[in-house]
């Protein structure tokens, strides 16, 4: 039977906004297969997004969805979960959203190591504002605000996500779409703060700017260059070249700030 | 029984204020002059379990207790000059999200780092005007630690009434002043809490105007299932460009607090009764004034203050009718003439505005607003 999606959805809130070909629907599809996997519960659960296409994803959701202000899903997420540890609250939104206005509350979020979820689609631009370029756009790429190609160097997501602490971190992409709510699944199971990067495609701003005649061309792209972890082991560096990685890329158990700040409120009560 | 008394600065008796008045939620960052309510905080509220949370920078305090509120939390962010302008941000998405909580704002010298150990009153525009957009705003000026620890009382009382941001604004001198308090016993001073939605969660609406003009808030986790979003939005909570909606809702906004402003401006009317020449002041300042109006009865002055105790909404009808009364106002400020401007606004000609402005970190004494009396004929 094939999978009943509505039962998580909204009633009355679709159509989306998104264009025809964008990712964004893929992944929200994947987070709604893998609550169904988990059984969470509606209203046991906060959605937290900032501003962008893809963090318009929450109020499809028929869950506590909060849609805040560019950049700032993760603060107020903060805020959610440690208020009320016993919710499970998921963040969503896209590479600008996290990376660039959103990037301090991003990794502080991932060194506090909070019990949250959050998956960031990866597009490569600011697709909402019209295709300017973000700090996930490769060098040398087309946006409306780089016509003679991208100067700056770019974040990789994953590995910045690592850096700052984040004890569980995922990639997956909008093509493999049976992967992502298996990887988003591990990431809600994970306790600490956990981020899947979802690679996805905004063929409207992106695509046609970079020469991509199709979405079925962004698609395979995406097909071609995710080399799962274990894949990758058995390849040499020469083979490598060009490729991304994709599923579990770190997983660490650490001491998770919402079970540490319980800990403050006994020492403190203790006294 | 005898009550509690300390010997208390400002900013302690904010914190202690805010905890008297539920709070269990405290994000913020430090800055200097308003430090110390953050450190209260973080030694008082998990001891009740309550949660503080030092965030990455002022626009994630505000962002978290934001979130923290919607949860269900009473919530309390400090901050001082600097910080103001990164929560402006985030300031506006709880007035259009109509989320209940206090902001302390330690008034310093400005703009930019300008002077942070010094004593100033220019942040009273920034807490109506720093966040664009029409929205309704709520500011208090206290003038003693006492008072400081009453209105955070009352600004928590506000915002869960009102449900909007309620901001509370020491100059620098009351917040870091020590002076004796008297704290009130549980139960003294009335403590409100947020309607809660009587609807179960199915017929549950976020912004359901049927309820007046405030609707019940309902927290995450609480069984109840909704949308918040900072676009202009419906009843139900979902983003809307449809023109009458977002004209009604955002009138309505506003209207929540302007409506109600006889609920809401406090003052205190000293030696007005017979007074021709009326200090309009706020905060240390007003000690200043009230000085000097006792040292110019002495000299057969009729002199009187009219003293702010609620900046916003500005209390315009009592401007209005003290204007067609007097010969003079003096508006005493550590700026460069914010309330003068609103004084004006309001006398609409009918009694000249002295002020005395002053904005090299030194408070107002009593002697400059003496000699201005003198000039007031
Ligand atoms: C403070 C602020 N600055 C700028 C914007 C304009 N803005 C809206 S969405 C967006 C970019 C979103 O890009 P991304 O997060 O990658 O999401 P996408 O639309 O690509 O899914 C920008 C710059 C804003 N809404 N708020
Ligand atoms: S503009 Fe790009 S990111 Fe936004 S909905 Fe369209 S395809 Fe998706
Ligand atoms: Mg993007």
């Amino acid at each position: 039977m094939a999978f009943d999606y509505d039962k998580y959805i909204r009633p009355g809130k679709l159509p989306h906004i998104w264009c025809p070909g964008c990712g964004h629907g893929i992944v929200m599809k994947g987070l709604i297969r893998a609550m169904d996997t988990l059984g969470l519960k509606k209203e046991n659960t906060a959605i937290v997004s900032g501003i962008g296409c893809a963090s318009r994803l929450p109020g499809y959701i028929d869950c506590c969805t909060l849609h805040t202000a560019h950049g700032r899903a993760a603060a107020f997420a903060t805020g959610v979960k440690l208020a009320k540890p016993e919710m499970n609250v998921i963040l969503c939104g896209g590479d600008g959203d996290g990376t660039a206005i959103g990037g301090n509350h991003f990794i502080h979020a991932c060194r506090r190591n909070i019990d949250m979820t959050y998956i960031i689609m990866n597009n490569y631009i600011y697709g909402m504002t019209g295709g300017q370029f973000s700090p996930a756009t490769p060098t040398g790429h087309k946006a409306s605000t780089t016509p003679y190609g991208n100067p700056d160097p770019c974040f990789d997501i994953a590995k910045l996500a690592i850096g700052a602490g984040a004890t569980f971190v995922a990639r997956g992409t909008a093509f493999h779409a049976n992967q992502i709510d298996k990887l988003i699944v591990e990431a809600i199971q994970h306790k600490g703060f956990s981020v899947v990067e979802i690679l996805d495609d905004c063929p409207t701003t992106y695509g046609r700017r970079n020469k991509y005649k199709s979405v079925i061309e962004m698609m395979n792209r995406l097909k071609e260059v995710a080399v799962p972890v274990k894949a990758a082991e058995k390849m040499t560096a020469e083979q490598l070249q060009g490729k991304i990685l994709t599923g579990v890329l770190y997983k660490e158990e650490k001491p998770e700030y919402t079970a540490e700040y319980a800990k403050v409120i006994e020492r403190a009560q203790a006294k | 029984m005898s009550k509690k008394v300390a010997f208390l600065q400002g900013n302690e008796a904010a914190a202690h204020g805010a905890l008297y008045a539920g709070c269990n939620f405290f994000g913020g960052y430090p800055i200097t002059p308003s430090t110390e309510v953050a450190e209260v905080m973080s030694v008082e509220l998990p001891k009740i379990g309550g949660k503080f949370v030092q965030m990455e920078d002022e626009i994630g305090a505000m962002a978290a207790i934001l979130g923290a509120s919607l949860a269900g939390s009473k919530v309390l962010t400090s901050t001082s000059g600097p910080g103001l302008s990164l929560k402006q941000e985030l300031i506006g998405y709880g007035c259009i999200a109509e989320i209940p909580c206090v902001v302390y704002n330690v008034m310093r010298g400005g703009p930019s780092t300008g002077m942070p150990t010094g004593p100033s009153q220019s942040d009273v525009m920034a807490a109506k005007w720093g966040t664009h957009g029409d929205h309704p705003a709520i500011c208090l000026v206290p003038a003693s630690v006492q008072e400081t620890y009453e209105e955070v009382i009352r600004a928590f009382n506000l915002s869960e009434k009102y449900r909007t941001p309620v901001m509370v604004m020491p100059d620098e001198i009351v917040a870091h002043m020590r002076e004796r308090i008297v704290f009130p016993e549980q139960g003294e001073v009335e403590v409100v809490s947020r309607k809660s939605p009587s609807v179960s969660p199915e017929q549950y609406k976020p912004y359901d105007t049927s309820f007046g003009d405030v609707p019940p808030l309902a927290s995450f986790g609480s069984g109840y299932k909704f949308h918040v979003t900072g676009l202009n939005k419906m009843q139900d909570g979902f983003p809307t460009t449809k023109a009458e909606i977002v004209q009604a809702e955002e009138e309505r906004q506003v209207r929540k607090v302007e409506a109600n402003a006889d609920d809401i401006v406090t003052f205190e009317e000293y030696q007005l009764d017979d007074a021709d020449v009326v200090v309009i002041a706020y905060g240390s300042t007003s000690r200043s004034a009230r000085y000097a109006v006792n040292a110019a009865r002495e000299q057969g002055l009729k002199a009187g203050m009219f003293r702010i105790k609620t900046f916003w909404p500005f209390p315009d009808k009592q401007i209005k009718a003290l204007a067609g009364k007097v010969k003079g106002f003096i508006v005493p400020e550590m700026n460069l003439g914010m309330c003068a401007n609103e004084v004006e606004r309001c006398a609409q000609g009918k009694a000249p505005i002295h002020g005395i402005f002053r904005v090299d970190g030194e408070p107002i004494n009593p002697d400059q607003i003496l000699d201005k009396m003198k000039e007031v004929k």
